[in-house]
């Protein structure tokens, strides 16, 4: 029969310093989560996602893999909790994203009434570059909504409430504002018509097909159940053949539906917003370059952020 | 081998010394640039002072300064590039947020609508910006040569209280008593249709301006007042970490 000691753990309030919990008898291989269940059935309305713990106050907090007895505690443990605040999952901040232009979009497609004058209300553009656009836009939030649901997956849990709520203020407010100009009565079809449209439409599916192939790729990377980690490589797929010069090329082909959707409807709001998702997307490309380079000794070095050879 | 040695030291002799020399030429060059930012703006209260004395009214005051003005404030954007260099310790962002505000009084309000510039509001703010840049830049003047007098310390840290909103009331009613000569006469506009398919109103733009002081304002304000508190008193605030 053995005897196994069981640890013991107080709960302080990281900035007040007071006992919120204390919990005896746990089990010594319990990990950080385990804990943060045990916390949450005292307190059911902080959920284990918006639970910070720590070791000590001003420290990073504990991931949820870590095990109670492998931390540089005796056996009786003192943690620091702090609350990070509503959180919402990863999916559903992707959904509550896509959602949002997708709809905005169509109602000023179908003019509704009070945005246009009313003597537009419900009409439609005699333009085809404007009903083009419209199945443009909606097939990439379509896309983008489908693939959140059954093929992203994603890693560590959930976005705090407040930048989710900024997020999504930014991608509403500028799809409004992109598709207040573009099914707007005044509108002006492109300076080359029908050339330009075309080329536009050709790339922009490209560029979309393009982007999914690589989203497919990236999730086979985790698929198939093997731990070693690797970085992606191109297969037979012809638009894989892009991560020969480019660590994250979901990005560029994403920043090429834009640029190819700009020229479709030569609209300055779409190449301003083209701009600014350009500017972020090689942010998050570098830092997952960055990573990339540093994890693997072998990775190649013709490969570049986001555009190849430049950037 | 001895001579490699040598070469090592000496290299590092001099890598000492152009850092020292660096950072020499850094507290050189923003000694001059703010004693000569002082007396840029000394020079616009004598002018203001004098013009007033001389006249007995504002009406045609902003025309006299107006040159002076818009030169020493405009040379306040290489604020922002001491910031991103390095060489002073403020945020960019903070130093860009109030560069460009002021910048955009002086180019895009009173600069570009002659009718605001007899507006009493414009005097309030001029006199407001004049006594809170005299009074900054010689306290970085004097903190630079390392000889603060306390009562610069005292009128830094105190006078805004009452200047900062006072000066905030001044812009806001100057862009208000605008509003009706950029309604009427369109300027910085562009309307649809056009080949860009983009419009821009700056009449609403305006709007949103004068409402956004309300956020900003009480944020950079109460920052000013913990900053006081640090530096008058010496108290130890506990910043609210996010």
């Amino acid at each position: 029969m053995s005897r196994t000691t069981f640890f013991e753990v107080k709960v302080l309030d990281a900035k007040t310093k007071e006992q919120l919990c204390f919990l005896d008898k746990v089990e010594p291989c319990s990990t950080i989560a385990d804990i943060k269940s045990l916390f949450h059935k005292s307190y059911p309305h902080w959920y284990p996602a918006r639970q910070a713990l720590k070791l000590y106050p001003k420290e990073k907090s504990l991931r949820d893999d870590e095990i109670l007895q492998n931390l540089p505690v005796g056996t009786s443990a003192t943690m620091y909790f702090r609350d990070l605040g509503p959180q919402l999952g990863w999916t559903m901040v992707f959904l509550a994203e896509c959602i949002g232009p997708l709809l905005t979009y169509l109602l000023f497609y179908f003019r509704v009434p009070y945005i246009y004058s009313h003597i537009y209300a419900f009409t439609s553009s005699p333009h085809p570059v404007v009903k083009l656009a419209c199945a443009c836009h909606t097939f990439h939030y379509m896309k983008r909504l489908i693939e959140t649901i059954f093929v992203h997956r994603f890693s560590h849990g959930t976005m705090p409430l407040r930048t989710i709520v900024r997020n999504c203020a930014y991608y509403w407010g500028f799809s409004a504002w992109l598709a207040y100009y573009i099914n707007h009565p005044l509108y002006t079809p492109p300076s080359y018509g029908e050339l330009q449209v075309n080329y536009a439409l050709v790339i922009f599916v490209m560029c979309e097909l393009g982007n999914f192939s690589i989203h497919l790729t990236l999730n086979n990377l985790r698929g198939d159940g093997s731990r070693s980690r690797k970085f992606p490589m191109p297969n037979k797929n012809p638009f894989t053949w892009l991560f020969l010069f480019v660590s994250c090329p979901n990005y560029t082909y994403e920043v090429g539906a834009w640029v190819s959707f700009s020229i479709m409807t030569q609209c300055l709001p779409v190449a301003l917003y083209t701009l600014l998702g350009f500017i972020q997307m090689t942010i998050w490309a570098k830092g997952k370059h960055r990573a990339y380079s540093r994890e693997f000794k072998d990775y190649p070095s013709l490969r570049m952020a986001i555009i190849p050879l430049i950037l | 081998m001895a001579s490699s040695e040598e070469d090592g030291t000496v290299e590092e002799k001099e890598n000492n010394n152009k850092k020292r020399t660096k950072s020499a030429l850094a507290t050189a060059w923003l000694t001059f640039y703010n004693i000569a930012m002082t007396a840029g703006w000394l020079v616009l209260a004598m002018a203001m002072i004098r013009f007033y004395i001389q006249k007995g009214t504002h009406k045609g005051l902003y025309r006299s300064i107006a040159r002076t003005l818009k030169f020493f404030q405009t040379f306040a954007l290489v604020e922002v590039g001491h910031c991103a260099i390095g060489i002073v310790r403020t945020s960019v962002i903070v130093t860009g947020v109030q560069v460009c505000s002021r910048i955009f009084m002086v180019w895009f309000i009173t600069n570009s609508i002659r009718q605001v510039q007899s507006e009493e509001s414009v005097i309030l703010f001029l006199v407001v910006w004049t006594m809170t840049e005299i009074t900054r830049y010689s306290y970085y003047t004097f903190n630079l040569l390392h000889h603060l007098p306390y009562f610069i310390k005292w009128a830094r840290y105190n006078l805004f209280i009452v200047l900062y909103p006072l000066g905030v009331v001044g812009e806001l009613m100057t862009i208000y008593a605008a509003l009706p000569f950029v309604r009427r006469s369109g300027m910085y506009s562009m309307r649809l249709p056009n080949v860009y398919n983009v419009s821009f109103d700056y009449y609403y733009c305006l709007i949103i301006v004068m409402l956004s002081y309300i956020p900003l304002f009480p944020q950079l304000y109460f920052h000013m007042l913990r900053q006081r508190r640090r530096v008058l008193h010496g108290e130890v605030i506990v910043e609210k970490d996010d």
